[in-house]
């Protein structure tokens, strides 16, 4: 598997960024790039191009599931494959990201083995 | 207080600590909270609506945290800065995640809003409902920490 791919890490929190970074390392990906919401998330994807998005639901200015409809709904963006993390694994939610076109989500806690599976299973879909 | 509404958030505190810090904390007896002063050195409070309303807090003794927060980032940490209380919030709200996933399991849907972080000594929380509140106190071999919840089953309101 291609460990090279260009990550995107969005999650509103500076920390947890940190601890996915961490994770990610972990299972050998050190292509890295952080957003702090949806908004500059989306002005990263607009100016580089990014294998990967790692986006948290819960933030402000933008949710993860506004980004995630803006990203399918850009002709040049649609393809990214888009992992979810939440602490919501409420039915609901999860129906609405799959609806929404999601390629994958991961509930929050979650270790380095769970995130590799996760996007395992995203990359071998491509 | 309902008494179910005790575990979900006991399970999801050792779920989210184990496996975000590798850590193993005991929990003790519950306990009712009267008043607002924190147990702990820096608390996260957050919202909960829907078919249960109120809030969840939780509470940590400054060394507990920082061992937290340094096997989290695998860095050390040695005072509550931001990127400490910053975690607190984010440890909060997963650990409300993980208890309205099991509420769900119970019949209750409830939303979450986003976490508000007090620090310093002899700081105080105000829960949405006002209270009291139940306590369950956790050790670990870093110091204690305080999952104080204050819920109400809305359902009930409507019946």
């Amino acid at each position: 598997m291609d460990k090279q791919i260009k990550v995107l890490i969005v999650d509103d929190f500076a920390t947890m960024r940190k601890v996915v970074r961490n994770l990610l390392k972990q299972i050998g990906y050190e292509n890295i790039v952080e957003g702090e919401d949806g908004v500059n998330a989306l002005k990263i994807l607009k100016s580089q191009k990014i294998d990967l998005i790692i986006s948290d639901w819960n933030m402000p200015n933008m949710t993860g599931l506004e980004l995630l409809k803006a990203v399918r709904a850009d002709e040049t963006l649609k393809a990214t494959p888009f992992l979810m993390v939440t602490a919501e694994a409420l039915q609901d939610n999860v129906i609405a990201a799959v609806k929404a076109g999601v390629s994958n989500y991961i509930v929050k806690p979650f270790t380095a083995e769970v995130l590799n599976e996760k996007i395992k299973k995203i990359l071998e879909k491509l | 207080m309902d008494v179910r509404f005790i575990n979900p958030f006991l399970e999801g505190t050792i779920s989210v600590l184990k496996t975000m810090a590798m850590m193993e904390p005991r929990a003790g007896k519950p306990y009712l909270k009267e008043g607002k002063l924190a147990k702990g050195d820096v608390s996260a409070i957050i919202g909960l609506t829907g078919s249960a309303r109120g809030s969840l807090a939780l509470s940590f003794s400054e060394e507990c945290i920082l061992k937290i927060i340094s096997n989290m980032l695998g860095e050390n940490h040695r005072e509550i800065n931001g990127e400490v209380r910053d975690a607190v919030g984010e440890i909060t709200n997963m650990i409300s995640g993980v208890a309205r996933k099991k509420l769900e399991a119970e019949g209750f849907s409830i939303a979450a809003a986003i976490p508000t972080v007090v620090s310093g000594k002899d700081h105080s929380f105000i829960h949405v409902l006002g209270g009291p509140s139940i306590i369950i106190p956790f050790e670990t071999d870093n110091g204690p920490f305080f999952v104080d919840v204050c819920l109400k089953d809305t359902r009930k309101e409507k019946n």
